[in-house]
């Protein structure tokens, strides 16, 4: 079953880490990279871009109304994802425990969604 | 006189209560789902009842019961899978597809035992606490969704809502239904005891309500907690927690007295504890302390073991019980553990060092046992107005009305 790990971290730690701590951060999600590669697990997995350049969508009155920032002022923001195919939750556990979900100190969290099967027409 | 129907209705269901966590955790092995496992087995005990009155009980019921669940869950697969021709299969049937080929040759003469993998489904730290407590009782207890939810007081469907939802969850998310590797034993183990042990607390004291002890609660706990023994060993946790239950479950009867009133340990009439439960207890402490260093259900059930043995309550070794807190203190440090230690310093030592001990503590003063131990240690040193007011304040925070009436009383008594 394939699982997308959503990586939740602090924006406003990020920018307050030191550059031995994002080196730290980037050697953590390249060992995840290579090993869930190397596994045959990685299906995929990206950064996202911050969340000054969010845009948010929202229809009203059947016209879209468009809305600078996340629909959702939090203390963590979405910060990447990965795609993973696990035989079950307790093997996506694992992997997210080796996720970096922040910098050093930092707050953050990893959350697992299973991906559900496009229904049928 | 029940007539021999009834009878026999009631040794059934005696038996289908005792086996009906093996036979739902071979079930869950088979079908891969808990809801066609319990339909399957709801099927198998209506069988069993039409059968056995003219057949008389098979030599091993549960195996009967599982094999003719076990038919009836290749029957709804082919159904289903008619009726669901081009839909996309369900994930999880692989079981019920690679057993449909044996399905003239059951393999139940050897009966394997699935219910350590099902209790681990059950405890699994995807589910909240709630879940897993429903989930344990309903199927390894063999509890109705009506028992469970009357024993922990909620609506009956709030309780049937929580048991969906969390079956939904182990089939959606894919929680697995196997036993641990040896990286993770350890956490999962101690969470299935947590579930195991709050089972007997809610049972013991109970949080809320008329009642005090909710003693089904506490024997079914114990009954959990032997299974865990029989089916995870060596344990010697398992072992520590069986024996911590035992050996307060022991006073259940002198806890109470015939007004429904709590029974301080110090007031209660020795006589009226159960030996048997005791005896075993003790020997369960003993055995497992061999095993090696122990742990905290083990060091609790150790300092209950002190208490089952003094002969009256002025003959405790109070210096005994405050050491086993100590080295409890020293695996948990929490305000309640070291609150604990200060009333056996109290009590073995001196008043005046243990009330210093408690009054050094912070963070219990919204727990009505923390004024309760302080108006306590207050009154045996005679200070009744400072006592009187530390009564107050646990009457003031306490929850359960058996134990406000004794504080009451001892007020009263002042």
């Amino acid at each position: 079953m394939r699982y997308m790990f959503l990586v939740y971290s602090s924006e406003a730690d990020m920018a307050a880490a030191s550059p031995e701590d994002m080196l730290k951060l980037r050697a953590g999600h390249w060992a995840v990279l290579d090993e869930t590669r190397k596994k045959g697990v990685f299906r995929a997995g990206e950064p996202l871009r911050p969340i000054a350049t969010a845009t948010t969508v929202r229809m009203r009155d059947g016209k879209p109304l468009i809305l600078d920032g996340l629909f959702a002022e939090t203390k963590e923001q979405l910060a990447g994802y990965y795609i993973l195919d696990c035989a079950n939750l307790d093997e996506a556990i694992e992997w997210a425990a080796k996720i970096p979900a922040a910098c050093q100190g930092g707050e953050g969290c990893i959350e697992i969604r299973p991906i559900a099967e496009i229904p049928p027409r | 006189m029940r007539s021999p129907s009834a009878e026999f209705r009631a040794t059934a269901e005696l038996i289908f209560r005792s086996e009906h966590g093996r036979i739902i955790a071979r079930l869950i092995r088979l079908s891969g789902s808990f809801d066609r496992a319990e339909e399957a087995l709801q099927e198998g005990f209506a069988a069993a009842l039409a059968t056995w009155p003219a057949q008389g009980i098979p030599a091993n019921p549960a195996a009967w019961i599982t094999s003719v669940a076990y038919r009836k869950l290749i029957d709804s697969h082919r159904r289903s899978r008619v009726r669901r021709d081009k839909q996309i299969e369900f994930e999880y049937e692989i079981l019920v597809a690679a057993a449909d080929s044996a399905a003239d040759d059951p393999p139940l003469f050897t009966f394997p035992d699935d219910r350590l993998r099902l209790i681990f489904t059950c405890c699994h730290p995807a589910l909240n606490r709630e879940a897993q407590v429903a989930l344990t009782l309903r199927t390894l207890g063999g509890l109705t969704t009506a028992e469970i939810a009357r024993a922990f007081l909620v609506p009956e469907p709030t309780l049937a809502q929580r048991l969906v939802r969390a079956k939904r969850k182990i089939q959606g998310a894919r929680i697995p239904y196997q036993v641990p590797g040896a990286d993770q034993i350890g956490a999962r183990r101690a969470a299935v005891q947590e579930v195991i042990y709050l089972i007997f607390n809610e049972g013991y004291l109970a949080t809320a309500g008329e009642a005090l002890i909710r003693g089904e609660l506490c024997d079914e706990a114990i009954r959990l907690a032997r299974m865990l023994c029989e089916i995870d060993t060596p344990e010697p946790a398992n072992l520590g927690l069986l024996a911590l239950m035992l050996l307060h479950h022991s006073r259940r009867e002198a806890r109470i007295d015939d007004a429904g009133g709590l029974v301080t340990l110090e007031e209660q009439d020795r006589s009226r504890w159960d030996r048997a439960m005791i005896r075993e207890g003790l020997d369960l402490v003993e055995q497992a302390l061999r095993q090696g260093p122990p742990g905290p259900y083990l060091l609790q059930a150790a300092i209950a073991a002190v208490h089952a043995e003094a002969p009256t309550a002025a003959a405790t070794d109070w210096r005994q019980i405050a050491a086993l807190y100590g080295e409890l203190a020293w695996l948990n440090p929490s305000p309640v553990v070291l609150l604990n230690r200060a009333v056996a310093i109290g009590l073995g030592e001196d008043l005046r060092r243990g009330l210093m001990l408690i009054e050094a503590l912070s963070g219990l003063d919204n727990y009505h046992l923390y004024h309760a131990a302080r108006a306590d240690l207050l009154r045996r040193l005679d200070c009744r107005s400072a006592a009187a007011e530390a009564y107050r304040r646990a009457l003031a925070l306490v929850a359960n009305q058996v134990e406000r009436a004794f504080l009451e009383r001892r007020l009263a008594a002042l």
